[in-house]
């Protein structure tokens, strides 16, 4: 079997701009709180959604609105919630990081790492209920720190559950360089507890499916849990307003809150010696520079990637361009739209 | 004195009592950005960024106080507190019993709370009822600046773990960080006193399990903590304009508990309001009504708190969370009885 690209690019756009709403309604101020997106990890979402199936679930981390997106919840009902709407998809009371779909067995959560055991128990209860049914979970590299993800893993592979651990690698737990705070290697963690390992350019869609394929099939005939680790970046940092890119953004407007302290702290009587305090300067300045030339960076924007290889038609490309362009306008227009009662 | 944000002050204090005992470190999830001025004047030995390993720091944090240092965890929020909840349940908690009080834990864990910017019942919850229920644990609530450098001292200098809790609508960094994420497009209900005020020069210990009376009013005590207490305060000028003089206390510590001021104010008033951005039921209001009864004063009682999970949307979250017209009401009908 080989990807329908065409179709691949077309989901992965509509989640992109349907996140491109999300972020200009959070930046008008309609959406509450913190807003993490899903933006750079799309080709990870539709090259691993594609192969589901009706009966998979799906355990989603604080980024759920690509998968659900692509796994065809309501968009409407989406952004309604995200609105905090009383008829949203969580009658205005879950939010972006808490998005819950029982119709397709689809939960996330806020908390890190919360997604592996949700899968094993989904697994869990596919076996009983579902034969031939998987479940999904989806977490970044921070995640495979936290004590709850190694245990499901385990779990998963001492009970042979059928379990897909996909681990959206950016190379930051939140604002922290992931390098500097994991031992060893991911996948061979992974491994050690007896589940089979890939890895994957997580901008590369075609890539994904490839292996998703692979993992999916090895699920369903009743093989080992599998991990897929995709390696994607996040072109907005951990999350919107992401202090790090504003200060490298917009410097001017942080010169109070951020650096004004920080000259402070280089003054201050009592402390370390001058040279340790500039080292722990470099420390931070070196983080922000880092940051920017990753984000800013488009080699791995899977949009990109994608659309680089459709060209070649470029009436095809745009009608479906404008096919997902005219789709977000409607539901953009009826999720704002005051609710009928 | 010195006028300062209440983030500010709580570094300040933080600053001060590291300058002063190289054993206090600094650790937790992205704690050198977080604690970045900290980081730059006390160098990278004494902030450390830790995995997103909840149970693996908080733990370790605790042996290490066994072992003669002096932690201070920054766990962001105090709803991560669940994923790590041995280390203070089991651990930390228990040990001082165990070795016959001969090994102690001076630990403090630094956690953001509360609600009102529409982040979501995961990450805006207050906790301090649950962790207070824990014997072996003190708990404290600042609701101003010099109340949080203080407060922040005493812990450092208490020789038993201490959960900080700082409410996130009085820190600005963490409702920037939260909540607007640079956006001029969002509002908060921002209590100004709360946010910023007049510090000492130098910071002194504000005592754990002292409650002081911001206000006082015979007709009726109002007992609260962190944003609440100026929502009461609040309340208070707004039923003076009606002849009811109000009395407010702020708790500040919810472990050891001011049990002597909480009930030498009602048994004047013989009028109680708790006003607790906790979970109503089985916590702190529960447990101030039956530490009045246990005293044998005979009162009327009444609660405002957080009831049900905390929902997303700022319109509903404004009706679960305590608010002044909520206070307001419970007053005058308080009153009435």
């Amino acid at each position: 079997m080989q990807p329908d690209l065409w179709e691949l690019y077309e989901q992965m756009l509509y989640s992109r701009q349907f996140e491109e709403t999300v972020e200009r309604l959070w930046k008008e101020g309609l959406i509450s709180g913190e807003m993490h997106l899903g933006l750079g990890e799309e080709a990870i979402a539709a090259g691993v959604n594609a192969h589901l199936q009706e009966g998979d679930a799906l355990a989603l981390d604080h980024r759920g609105t690509p998968p659900l997106l692509m796994r065809g919840v309501d968009p409407v009902l989406i952004l309604k919630e995200l609105l905090g709407q009383q008829d949203g998809l969580c009658s205005g009371k879950g939010g972006h990081m808490h998005l819950f779909s029982k119709e397709y067995l689809a939960a996330s959560s806020g908390i890190v790492g919360a997604s592996g055991p949700a899968a094993a128990g989904f697994a869990l209860a596919a076996r009983y209920l579902r034969p031939g049914s998987l479940s999904v979970a989806y977490f970044g590299e921070g995640a495979v720190n936290q004590g709850m993800l190694m245990e499901a893993l385990n779990l998963a592979s001492a009970w042979s559950l059928p379990v897909l651990f996909v681990c959206k690698d950016n190379n930051y737990s939140m604002s922290t360089q992931s390098g500097s705070v994991t031992g060893g290697d991911i996948n061979e963690r992974a491994r050690a507890f007896g589940v089979t390992t890939y890895e994957v350019d997580g901008s590369d869609v075609e890539a994904v499916w490839n292996i998703a394929g692979k993992a999916v099939n090895g699920l369903r005939n009743g093989t080992r849990p599998a991990f897929i680790r995709a390696r994607c970046v996040h072109p907005e940092g951990h999350f919107l307003g992401y202090l790090l890119l504003r200060i490298v953004r917009q410097p001017w407007k942080e010169f109070g809150r951020v650096f004004l302290p920080i000259f402070k702290s280089l003054l201050k009587r009592k402390g370390a010696t001058l040279w340790k305090r500039l080292e722990g300067l470099n420390l931070i300045v070196g983080d922000i520079f880092k940051e920017a030339r990753i984000t800013a960076s488009q080699s791995m924007d899977p949009l990109i990637v994608t659309r680089g290889k459709l060209t070649a038609k470029p009436h095809r490309l745009a009608e479906l361009e404008t096919r997902v362009r005219e789709k977000i306008k409607q539901i953009e227009i009826a999720a704002i739209a005051p609710a009928e009662s | 004195m010195r006028t300062m944000t209440f983030e500010s002050a709580i570094e300040d204090a933080l600053g001060q009592a590291m300058a002063e005992d190289p054993r206090i470190i600094l650790l937790g999830e992205d704690a050198r950005g977080v604690c970045r001025n900290l980081l730059i004047r006390f160098g990278k030995e004494r902030v450390l960024n830790t995995p997103i390993s909840e149970s693996a720091f908080l733990g370790a944090a605790v042996s290490a106080a066994m072992a003669g240092m002096r932690p201070v965890v920054e766990m962001l929020i105090v709803d991560f507190l669940g994923v790590c909840m041995d280390a203070l349940l089991n651990q930390a908690a228990k040990i001082e019993t165990f070795s016959g009080g001969r090994w102690r834990v001076p630990l403090v864990v630094r956690c953001g709370c509360g609600g009102g910017y529409g982040d979501g019942g995961q990450h805006e919850q207050s906790l301090w009822g649950w962790l207070a229920h824990i014997p072996g644990l003190a708990v404290v609530v600042p609701s101003n600046p010099a109340d949080a450098g203080g407060l922040m001292l005493a812990a450092l200098e208490h020789e038993s773990p201490v959960i900080y809790l700082e409410h996130k609508l009085l820190a600005e960094n963490w409702l920037d960080f939260l909540g607007a994420g640079g956006r001029k497009t969002v509002g908060y209900d921002i209590p100004v006193s709360g946010a910023r005020g007049l510090v000492p020069d130098r910071w002194k210990a504000v005592p754990l399990g002292k409650a002081t009376v911001l206000r006082g009013g015979q007709d009726l005590t109002m007992v609260s903590l962190g944003v609440s207490v100026h929502r009461c305060l609040e309340a208070a000028d707004k039923l003076e304009k009606h002849g009811i003089n109000a009395s407010v206390i702020d708790l500040r510590s919810v472990a050891p508990l001011d049990k002597e001021t909480i009930c030498e104010a009602v048994a004047t008033s013989e009028r109680l309001l708790v006003v607790d951005e906790d979970y109503e039921t089985f916590g702190l209001s529960g447990e101030l009504a039956a530490l009045v009864l246990e005293a044998g004063i005979s009162l009327h009682f009444g609660r405002v708190c957080t009831r049900g999970t905390i929902p997303y949307a700022r319109e509903q979250e404004d009706q679960v969370l305590p608010s002044t017209a909520r206070v307001i009401k419970a007053c005058l009908d308080l009153l009435d009885r």
